[in-house]
């Protein structure tokens, strides 16, 4: 038979999901013997594979898991007692269930090798004396008689043993009524078992991942063709069509984000095998490491989360082979013996952050730049001048390895580049900051979702791209063309506030002659759209800037894949398609940014006048009058301005249409409100504020945008945030000296928490 | 009849080619087409074929042949591969011939160039020869050697 059929494809699936779960279980069980409940549930996985592939046909599965079944009954009957031994053996039993099961999944059959070695070791882990005097077991004795017969007839006389001899209040309430079920049909164990609802099981279904990346891709072509629409919808002025359109447009975003959800995953999802992981390698090393895990339910898309599962799963073992000490080491310094991973996800400003942190010995800025000089990756100039921030990035350079010896593990000179190149490759960043003999923290932010993303729409040469927004800091517009832009040795540069920014030309980089006439010289202005491609900023010049929009990632056909510049492409509003900027790939192309540190060192500079683990990047506005104000400009969604006359009034509240949505507009001056302020605001509508559009800074407040509307935005800065005097008013956090001023320091989320309430805002 | 196969019909060139049918995804007109700079010169650049983004190759640059007249636009005969649906430009669509298996011989070994890469046999027709083409290797179109 060529497919599997249906009841195995199920049996594999269930098996593959139970089988996660039991890494972790063994793991905590390992570090809590006496954890009965977690027996029990991996004797029940154990035991409902056995059943299954018994019923299956599958031999060699059944006679591994009923030796491990056997052992494991023991165990939960407390005769035997779990220690580092019976842990690994039952977690090697894991694996090659696992490889069985690959098998299976590969080529249907279970495969030609040999496990009855593996069996005789459980046989003899089996073997060894009962712990306990046979009295104390009293409910055991019950459950004893049952292990012989066992392979004979599948999962079915087994039932006795299957309920926990104390079944406290059993936190699997399916267990009786299982019982039930199974008489009859002891071959669907496994579905039978997820029919009956545990927890909140009951009202999922499982749907094949296939499928749904097709509903994704149709959803994706819903949208483009929206925008087709609404494209079109500015030409017409029809009243019904335009209704029709505008809910169209509505739908459509509902239902995009609705699918998008359905591709979400928990994080734990993944994390789920690293405490496996981290015993493994441990113990490998022979370390004491925990981990601990917060955020675990926090979402990502299915194929970014698949996308980071290498790059974490190494960062996990370097931290634990490379940053927690020997246990000896660690008492020395004062340290628990036990070293401790601590792994942290969460959602901010559309991103998701993930942060693995250990509490090992460091990463020392000397060693490593000593290192680089000696691998030839530095010279001792560049070092000298380096900050310590940027030699401990270096680490991520491609052959770069810190071990004194090359484990089993890591310390090859692969690995932290290579982890940097694939967050990189998804849109995402890696940063790494470190404490000698206090840990080390690695932070991977990485975009939501790949399917669809917004983008920047340029032009060039005649042609339209896309750049993803991730990667877009600022644009610059050049009146008079060419005038910011110097020459060193023929390398075009651009001064932006004081820092050199090399510059690339995108028709240049590209090849593609200009269409039409209009020569470089006759144009009168360039766009610079400033980038950040790994860890350094470039400015691309292009002929337009279009607009932004969401785009539809296509992957190209294997024609292009080679070809580094382009991520992709995708098809634009007018139906034809438009090739999507790989902006690392770009900015190497183009040796802007350079893999060796010769490039831009000039943020060494930047860092060197303070920690820049401390430095905050920072968005400046004015109130009124010359009350400044400061956010931190990662809680920022975009800057906007609308025309005054866009201002509209719902439920005694100004409101602006944005993207499609009723974006509600807290008057910052009014929210924070002595009425004073107010008073200015009204002021500031027929005083000075007679220019024609309003300042909103846009943030996102539980899955909603919020304008904030200001006077005006002043600048964006990186410093280092010294709080001076704690908040003297509600809606501030403090007061902190930013370029030389006076600056307040504003509470976003309580001020919008505030204003969004239907009570009266926050002064009354 | 198993030995009788039918191949769709195109002109290259005053070339006579076939692709078999089964392989052949939809022939359709002309369609803009969005270049792709830094790509081999056989990639004529990319289509949107409803929704989907489809790769257009240039089979008479595939083939080492001149370009098609001024003035004359190309036709997409797209056919399905391993990877995804490319396209193949082609000056002329033909007939879907049924052709029989003793008409098939090996390309004859003077045949040079990029044709050899990509010509899988040859059928002798009563009036003209059909070659078969490669539908693997002709879409296997290589990166040029970063620039």
């Amino acid at each position: 038979m060529d497919q599997i059929d249906e009841v195995t494809k199920e049996f594999l699936l269930e098996s593959y999901e139970n089988l996660d779960q039991l890494d972790r279980d063994f793991v905590s069980l390992e570090s809590d013997p006496t954890a009965r409940d977690k027996i029990t549930t991996i004797f029940r996985t154990i035991h409902t594979i056995k059943g299954t592939c018994g019923c299956l046909g599958f031999r060699k599965l059944e006679s591994i898991t009923h030796v491990g079944e056997n052992l494991l009954s023991r165990l939960r009957d407390g005769e035997l007692q779990i220690d580092t031994e019976i842990t690994t053996g039952l977690l090697r039993l894991v694996d090659a269930i696992r490889e069985i099961l690959g098998s299976i999944e590969s080529t249907h059959t279970e495969g030609d090798k040999d496990y009855s070695a593996f069996r005789e070791r459980l046989v003899r882990l089996n073997e060894r004396p009962s712990i306990v005097a046979p009295s104390e077991t009293v409910s055991a004795s019950a459950v004893h008689p049952v292990d012989p017969p066992v392979a004979v007839a599948a999962a079915l006389p087994l039932e006795p043993a299957y309920e926990p001899p104390h079944d406290d209040a059993s936190p699997t309430a399916r267990a009786p009524d299982r019982r039930e079920l199974n008489r009859d049909e002891a071959c669907y164990d496994g579905p039978e078992r997820r029919a009956n609802p545990e927890s909140v099981a009951g009202n999922a279904i499982r749907v094949d991942v296939g499928l749904l990346d097709k509903v994704m891709n149709l959803v994706g072509e819903l949208v483009l063709a929206r925008n087709q629409v609404l494209q079109f919808t500015a030409t017409q002025k029809d009243a019904s069509f335009l209704r029709t359109s505008q809910r169209l447009n509505l739908i459509t975003t509902e239902l995009q984000e609705g699918v998008m959800k359905t591709r979400m995953q928990p994080i734990g999802n993944l994390w789920n095998k690293f405490p496996r992981i981290v015993r493994d390698v441990a113990n490998n090393c022979h370390k004491k490491v925990r981990i601990e895990m917060e955020g675990r339910d926090t979402e990502l898309d299915k194929t970014i989360l698949e996308a980071i599962k290498d790059p974490l799963t190494h960062v996990i073992r370097n931290s634990v082979d490379h940053g927690i000490e020997a246990p000896e080491a660690r008492q020395k310094r004062g340290k628990p013996e036990e070293g401790l991973i601590a792994m942290r996800a969460f959602h901010e400003g559309g991103q998701v952050n993930i942060e693995v942190t250990d509490d090992g010995k460091g990463i020392d800025p000397e060693i490593i730049k000593r290192k680089a000089v000696e691998k030839g990756l530095l010279s001792p100039d560049q070092a000298a001048r380096m900050g310590e921030r940027e030699a401990i990035n270096l680490i991520f350079l491609p052959g770069f390895s810190t071990a004194e010896k090359v484990t089993n593990v890591s310390g090859r000179g692969v690995g932290m580049d290579v982890v940097r190149t694939n967050v990189e490759k998804i849109g995402g960043t890696v940063d790494v900051q470190s404490r000698v003999h206090e840990g080390t923290t690695l932070r991977i932010k990485i975009p939501l979702t790949l399917a669809i993303i917004p983008a920047l729409v340029v032009t060039s040469g005649g042609e339209r791209f896309a750049i993803p927004q991730v990667s877009l800091l600022e644009l610059v517009r050049l009146d008079d063309r060419g005038a910011g832009i110097e020459l060193i040795n023929g390398t075009p540069l651009y001064r932006l506030r004081g820092n050199l920014l090399p510059l690339a030309y995108l028709n240049r980089e590209l090849k593609i002659e200009k269409l039409g006439t209009s020569e470089a010289g006759t144009k009168e202005s360039a766009n610079i759209v400033v980038l950040r491609g790994g860890d350094r900023q470039f400015g691309l010049v292009v002929d337009h800037i279009n607009d932004t929009e969401e785009i539809v990632v296509k992957p190209l056909g294997k024609q292009l894949k080679g070809i580094t510049v382009f991520a992709g492409a995708t098809i634009m509003g007018d139906g034809k398609v438009a090739l999507i900027l790989d902006v690392l790939g770009l900015a190497q192309k183009a040796n802007v940014i350079s893999n060796s540190s010769e490039g831009g060192l000039h943020s060494a500079a930047e860092n060197a006048r303070g920690d820049a683990a401390d430095q905050q990047t920072l968005l400046l506005f004015q109130l009124k009058g010359d009350q400044r104000m400061a956010i931190p400009l990662s809680v920022v969604a975009r800057l906007e301005e609308f025309p005054r006359k866009s201002l509209e009034n719902a439920g005694g509240r100004a409101v602006v249409q944005y993207r499609g949505q009723i974006m509600p507009i807290i008057h910052l001056a009014a929210a924070l409100g002595d009425g004073r302020a107010k008073a200015g605001a009204r002021g500031l509508k027929k005083g000075q504020g007679k220019s024609e559009t309003i300042q909103v800074v846009v943030y996102t407040h539980e899955n909603q945008n919020v304008g904030l509307r200001v006077e005006r935005i002043l600048d964006i800065v990186q410093q280092r945030l010294n709080v001076q005097t704690a908040a003297c008013r509600p809606g501030i956090l403090g007061t902190a000296i930013i370029k030389e001023r006076v600056t307040e320091l504003l509470d976003v989320q309580a001020v919008v928490r505030n204003a969004m309430q239907p009570a009266k805002p926050l002064a009354a | 009849m198993s030995d009788a196969k039918q191949y769709c019909s195109f002109f290259v060139d005053r070339l006579f080619f076939g692709v078999e049918v089964r392989e052949v995804q939809e022939v359709i007109r002309y369609q803009e087409m969005t270049r792709v700079p830094q790509a081999a010169s056989e990639v004529a650049g990319l289509i949107n074929l409803r929704g989907q983004i489809v790769t257009a190759i240039d089979l008479r640059r595939r083939l080492g042949l001149g370009d098609i007249p001024a003035g004359k636009l190309p036709l997409n005969v797209v056919i399905r591969t391993d990877d995804a649906a490319v396209s193949l430009l082609v000056d002329e669509i033909g007939d879907v011939l049924q052709v029989e298996e003793e008409a098939f011989e090996r390309p004859p070994e003077t045949l040079t160039g990029a044709a050899r890469d990509v010509i899988q046999g040859v059928y002798k027709l009563k009036d003209r020869l059909l070659l078969i083409l490669d539908t693997a290797k002709t879409v296997n179109v290589s990166i040029p050697a970063a620039a």
